[in-house]
């Protein structure tokens, strides 16, 4: 099956009722096999047993962020070649991603408050990951008000093309300014820096959320197709009665 | 003894995590169940796209969750 075959919209239902529940199944036997490593994972030298909480934390800052690079590559989507889909995925991906990111400043800030003594400050990474959550609320205020789904779509499309600018802030945040929040330990050249008992759990469990984030997303594209038809229906009926 | 006064910040984040992850299950299968249910009426008051009426398939009261 091709791209464009799968750009049909009846198309793309076909495979996603198939889909989910394949990838409802390997998402749970992910989280199980992660939540098993990491409940068994050793305490680390100096963050003691908070680290498991790295193991929330890490994932959902990583999906906050992709939810976003999904959005980007949506937004050029429907701005540049105006793929069927491309706003159906942004549109999508916009509340999964917003979800994530809280959970990443709460997870973050519970960790914050036994490791740094407080549950909040205002450093470059902490900020710029509030900005990403205020980004997405933006958006999805955007989709809600304007009520024709394809002027919201390029309206919503602007706006997450100036705010695809924070995805490298937050990433190199803690390289460009002097933070509190630590520095690159996974994704960094010379390797990772964490010994492999913290960091097979972290990447099990990194893999699992992002298992989680594409079988919401496809679920949630499901949703929004057949929104879009309850919709054209409707002014269907509406037009046949007036 | 550091572990144990950490406990309520771990159980906190796994909590929230768990609220989160069950939250945006609910809000897709919800959604889906309320769309479904939407196009069926639809289809019992006899409106279907012109796509869908010149190729039948299952009606969505017996479509595939």
């Amino acid at each position: 099956m091709t791209l464009s075959e799968l750009a049909n919209p009846s198309r793309f239902l076909s495979v996603a009722n198939r889909a989910i529940p394949w990838l409802g199944g390997v998402t749970a036997i992910a989280f199980a096999f992660g939540l098993n490593l990491a409940m068994g994972a050793p305490d680390d030298y100096q963050q003691g047993a908070t680290v498991k909480i790295m193991f929330l934390h890490v994932p959902s800052a990583w999906l906050g962020m992709l939810g976003w690079g999904v959005m980007t590559v949506a937004a050029l989507g429907t701005l540049v070649w105006r793929h069927p889909l491309a706003d159906v995925a942004a549109k999508a991906s916009a509340p999964i991603g917003a979800a994530f990111t809280l959970l990443c400043l709460v997870t973050g800030s519970l960790w914050g408050r036994p490791e740094w003594g407080t549950y909040w400050v205002w450093d470059a990474r902490l900020t710029s990951e509030l900005i990403l959550f205020l980004l997405y609320l933006g958006v999805i205020a955007l989709w809600r008000t304007v009520e024709d789904p394809s002027r919201a779509a390029r309206a919503a499309a602007i706006l997450t093309l100036v705010g695809a600018v924070d995805l490298p802030i937050i990433k190199f945040s803690v390289d460009w300014w002097n933070t509190l929040h630590q520095s690159a330990s996974v994704f960094r050249m010379g390797g990772p820096t964490i010994y492999p008992t913290i960091l097979i759990p972290l990447l099990v469990m990194t893999l699992a959320f992002t298992l989680l984030f594409v079988t919401l997303h496809v679920a949630a594209m499901r949703n929004e197709i057949l929104r879009r038809r309850v919709r054209t229906l409707r002014m269907m009926q509406a037009s046949a009665v007036s | 003894m550091a572990a144990m006064n950490h406990l309520p910040f771990i159980v906190g984040s796994y909590t929230a995590a768990f609220v989160v992850v069950a939250g945006l299950i609910g809000w897709v299968t919800l959604d889906f169940r309320a769309q479904r249910r939407a196009l069926a009426d639809l289809e019992r008051r006899g409106l279907t796209r012109r796509s869908a009426a010149a190729h039948p398939g299952p009606p969505m009261t017996e479509a595939k969750a």
